[in-house]
């Protein structure tokens, strides 16, 4: 494809009604880290001008053009190429820039590529590469090191499709990398208003890829949708009222043709929902309220008008299952977080996962982790579906600090089983749901539960090993006194319900790794990390497991017995997760530290 | 979620039983002066003050604790007395601009909370200011004798620097009479180890390392005394009570052992005198004013 097709390609599917899009509010920059304040750099004129000196083509793809640019390719790459991952190059060679929802479904075919945030529709954040294993992990060095020049939490997860890498950084900043050295593309940065309420900085977790476009939450509620090759806008459309506290931190998942995310805003009082875009409009084509408005099932499990400004919001990226064309999504706290008395009732669909048909939005089933829950125990972690035999199941290490697995055809639960310190549940329910005991509603002058408000685990992704059959979490033991206070709604302010505190008689805080076997709930290995960490773990097919550390290190442990490996000081704390691609058949793992995306591999 | 507690300086600043970070070091330089504008448009307000009380625990309870009181992280708010916020438009400045080289972060980014309106703000200096309990005029002790037995008979300054003179095992303790109250010097001078206090503020973590005290063996079979000034999963730097820092590998070490024991030993009034100790907390009353 030339450029000239290129350019008319994105003529076409830009939507020039969408409205604050491409003019003012969206702004391409390809100098990174030159123009700090995009607001002064035009939009489109002279965008294209700077990006003809950068842009560069996947090499693998287009050998004519290995030498476009002036960027010197390495062919020595292709004769080198290790048996084990020949025939992944072959499909990278032949493989179309156009990521198919078919492609998507079929991951498992292309590992050399990681297309959704957790690497595939499961959940399971393993990479099926094993050129990198127990054996050789000792050699392994940083390959590049890419800066994005963003202060603040850096949460996102990569994608890599055919050598080139996509990813985010706080304030709406989105690149595209050259996946064997780090040398960027594209960048984008958006121009966000002063006036953003995110409660929890400005980060992002990263993109969704689909056709030959990326699609970007944003932090004042916009979605948009990026020409992949040049990071131009396609499209952009308003979901929510940023000024209202909605915000997009969330990585988006395409499904079939759809781009599905949920919403932040839990801090602020929003009514959470999930939305699903089609991909090439921009057009929304469902939306669901995980907050039951009036006449639908669960709405009375909401007192008074609570369920207005009832939170519920959906900011982390759920899974999806082709067979059955559900797709599971987790939810978080119901508002205010901290102070329940004037939500008398469940608070559904707070803190829950929901089984939603992919193609409607439609409510299959529920399953409420916490209900009416006072802790700020969002259930937003990553739902991982996992095969056992004939069982259809779905397991969840929730922030409440029970670690669940699901029946995922009828939402049954199978099993609860605490893998942290936890105080507040003594009994069970009928279904084997854990209940909170008397003990745990917070008071007004602060009373000390077990976990904390950032629970046994968060946002981190885990992952799900089918080599070893086991479930790797980073977890946390921590208690804090939780307090509550009166407070009125008020639009765009937090709505908190007073406040929770680290208890000062439950230090010091623990971190861990832990190992947990899906069929009996129980930590089978715990590594315990100096200080409790936020990164994310990934498995690979060379019986690893990767994570990093508030201290900055990253590190791969032996899958089998959680033994590190390897480590290497990165000089920024972790709050993202480890992903693992190949290109030119060389296997490389990445992950976001500090301010920057480093990019390891074998020597 | 939780404030990623930031800074780069090394803060050393007490031995004793609280964190003295937040409000001791360095902010002097950030203050801009206050302007005729820059006057508390709810001073006094009662109901303003209420208002503040919900914004104060969002935002200011995870480390100044409930009801201003001080929490583990940040000092006691309700001494009417305050280093570096004599007026309401300093206290301003501090809350939206933070102080760097502290854990007291800027408004809104700390990620507790969400960021504060200046109508907000105004109200939690109303509560702040509510919840003030005044001193007494003039606090038992005294100062020159206080300073005599901290370089002196008590022994304080073989561990602990104010002023520049002292010494470095222990946290530097020049701030601490004015971010502490008179009780939470007492309480850490007779038993130090209730709350270890904190050390190196690291950019990377969450909360700054702790002054646990730690005992190491080598590979060669020396055994190593001290505290920890810095920690990963794999290394760990230590300074032992002669000032000497040793750079470690765990791997290396024979055996590693902490403790939230503190180095310092316990003053109990047998030994230190409740005289003796009003004296020596008046005299770092005194530094800490200045």
């Amino acid at each position: 494809m030339n450029r000239a097709e290129m350019r008319g390609q994105k003529r076409d599917d830009v939507d020039v009604s969408t409205s604050r899009s491409t003019s003012v509010r969206t702004f391409l920059f390809f100098l990174r880290g030159v123009i700090p304040n995009v607001g002064a750099f035009q939009p489109t004129q002279g965008s294209r001008v700077e990006s003809s000196r950068i842009r560069i083509q996947p090499a693998a793809r287009h050998p004519s053009l290995r030498l476009k640019n002036g960027y010197a390719q390495d062919d020595v790459h292709h004769r080198r190429v290790v048996p084990m991952l020949a025939c992944v190059l072959l499909v990278s060679t032949v493989s179309s820039a156009q990521v198919t929802f078919e492609r998507l479904v079929n991951s498992a075919k292309e590992p050399q590529n990681w297309m959704t945030y957790s690497g595939d529709y499961s959940g399971k954040r393993f990479s099926a590469l094993d050129q990198i294993n127990g054996g050789n992990v000792r050699t392994m060095a940083a390959k590049w090191v890419y800066q994005t020049a963003a202060t603040g939490k850096l949460e996102t997860t990569p994608l890599v499709v055919d050598g080139i890498l996509y990813a985010t950084a706080q304030d709406d900043r989105a690149f595209a990398l050259d996946a064997r050295t780090g040398r960027p593309i594209w960048m984008y940065q958006r121009q966000i208003p002063s006036d953003i309420r995110p409660c929890c900085g400005h980060v992002n977790r990263g993109l969704a890829i689909l056709g030959d476009k990326v699609f970007l939450g944003t932090l004042d509620a916009h979605v948009i949708a990026l020409d992949a090759k040049t990071g131009s806008v396609v499209w952009d459309k308003t979901a929510a009222d940023y000024r209202t506290g909605h915000s997009f931190t969330v990585a988006p998942l395409a499904v079939k043709n759809l781009i599905v995310l949920g919403v932040s805003g839990g801090e602020y009082g929003v009514r959470g929902f999930i939305d699903a875009y089609d991909a090439d409009t921009g057009q929304r084509k469902w939306r669901f309220y995980t907050v039951p408005g009036q006449g639908e099932p669960g709405h009375d499990s909401w007192s008074g008008d609570s369920w207005k400004v009832g939170g519920a919001p959906a900011w982390n990226t759920g899974t999806y299952d082709p067979a059955t064309n559900q797709i599971f999504w987790p939810t978080g706290n119901p508002s205010p977080s901290n102070r329940g008395d004037d939500r008398a009732g469940d608070n559904l669909y707070s803190n829950s996962l929901l089984a939603l048909d992919a193609d409607t939005g439609k409510l299959n089933w529920h399953f409420q982790f916490t209900k009416h829950d006072e802790h700020d125990w969002d259930a937003t972690q990553v739902p991982v579906i996992i095969d056992a035999g004939q069982k259809k199941l779905i397991a969840q290490a929730d922030r409440n600090g029970y670690f669940y697995v699901i029946d995922r055809a009828s939402g049954k639960l199978i099993s609860a089983t605490p893998y942290g310190k936890t105080t507040w549940s003594d009994s069970k329910d009928s279904d084997g749901r854990p209940v909170a005991n008397g003990q745990a509603s917070p008071t007004l002058e602060g009373h000390t539960i077990c976990p904390g408000a950032l629970g046994t685990t968060n946002f981190m992704a885990p992952t799900y090993d089918p080599q070893t059959g086991l479930f790797y979490v980073t977890a946390r033991d921590q208690c804090d006194t939780f307090s509550k206070a009166p407070q009125s709604y008020e639009a765009g302010h937090a709505f908190y319900g007073s406040a929770y505190f680290p208890s000062e008689e439950a230090e010091p805080y623990l971190g861990f790794l832990k190992a947990i076997d899906p069929a009996t709930g129980e930590v089978k290995m715990k590594f315990q990390h100096t200080s409790p960490t936020w990164s994310g773990v990934l498995s690979t097919a060379g019986g690893l497991v990767f994570s990093g550390d508030a201290e900055g290190n990253f590190i791969a442990f032996d899958a089998a017995s959680l033994k590190p490996l390897w480590h290497f000081q990165m000089g920024g704390a972790v709050y993202a997760a480890p992903m693992a691609f190949a290109v030119d058949g060389k296997e490389y793992v990445a992950i976001a530290a500090g301010s920057a995306i480093y990019a390891f591999g074998l020597p | 979620m939780f404030p990623c507690l930031g800074g780069r300086r090394t803060i050393r600043l007490t031995a004793t039983s609280i964190f003295l970070a937040t409000f001791g070091v360095l902010f002097l330089g950030i203050i801009v002066p206050a302007s005729a504008d820059d006057k508390n448009p709810f001073a006094g307000d009662a109901k303003a003050a209420k208002a503040g009380e919900y914004e104060f625990r969002i935002n200011c309870a995870l480390c100044h604790g409930l009801g201003a009181r001080g929490g583990g992280r940040g000092p006691d708010l309700t001494r009417s007395v305050k280093r570096h916020t004599h007026s309401d438009s300093d206290m301003f400045q501090v809350i939206s601009n933070g102080i760097p080289g502290t854990a007291m972060p800027a408004n809104g980014t700390n990620g507790q909370g969400v960021g504060m309106t200046d109508e907000e703000i105004w109200q939690i200096i109303t509560y702040i200011r509510s919840r003030e309990v005044k001193s007494p005029a003039a606090p038992p002790g005294s100062v020159a004798r206080g300073k005599d037995l901290f370089y002196g008979d008590g022994n304080c300054a073989l561990c602990h620097m104010v002023e520049g003179k002292g010494g470095r095992f222990g946290p530097d303790l020049t701030g601490v009479g004015g971010s502490r109250t008179r009780q939470a010097m007492i309480d850490s001078v007779r038993n130090p180890s209730q709350r270890l206090a904190w050390g190196l503020t690291e950019a990377t973590k969450e909360f700054p390392q702790e002054y646990e005290s730690v005992t190491v063996v080598t590979a060669d079979g020396k055994t190593i005394k001290g505290v920890t000034l810095n920690e990963d999963s794999f290394s760990v730097q230590i300074m032992d009570s002669g000032e000497n820092i040793h750079l470690l590998d765990k791997d290396k070490l024979r055996s590693f052992q902490k403790s939230r024991e503190s180095a310092m030993p316990k003053y109990d009034s047998d030994v230190l005198s409740d005289k003796d100790l009003d004296d020596i907390v008046a005299y770092l009353v005194s530094v800490g004013a200045k």
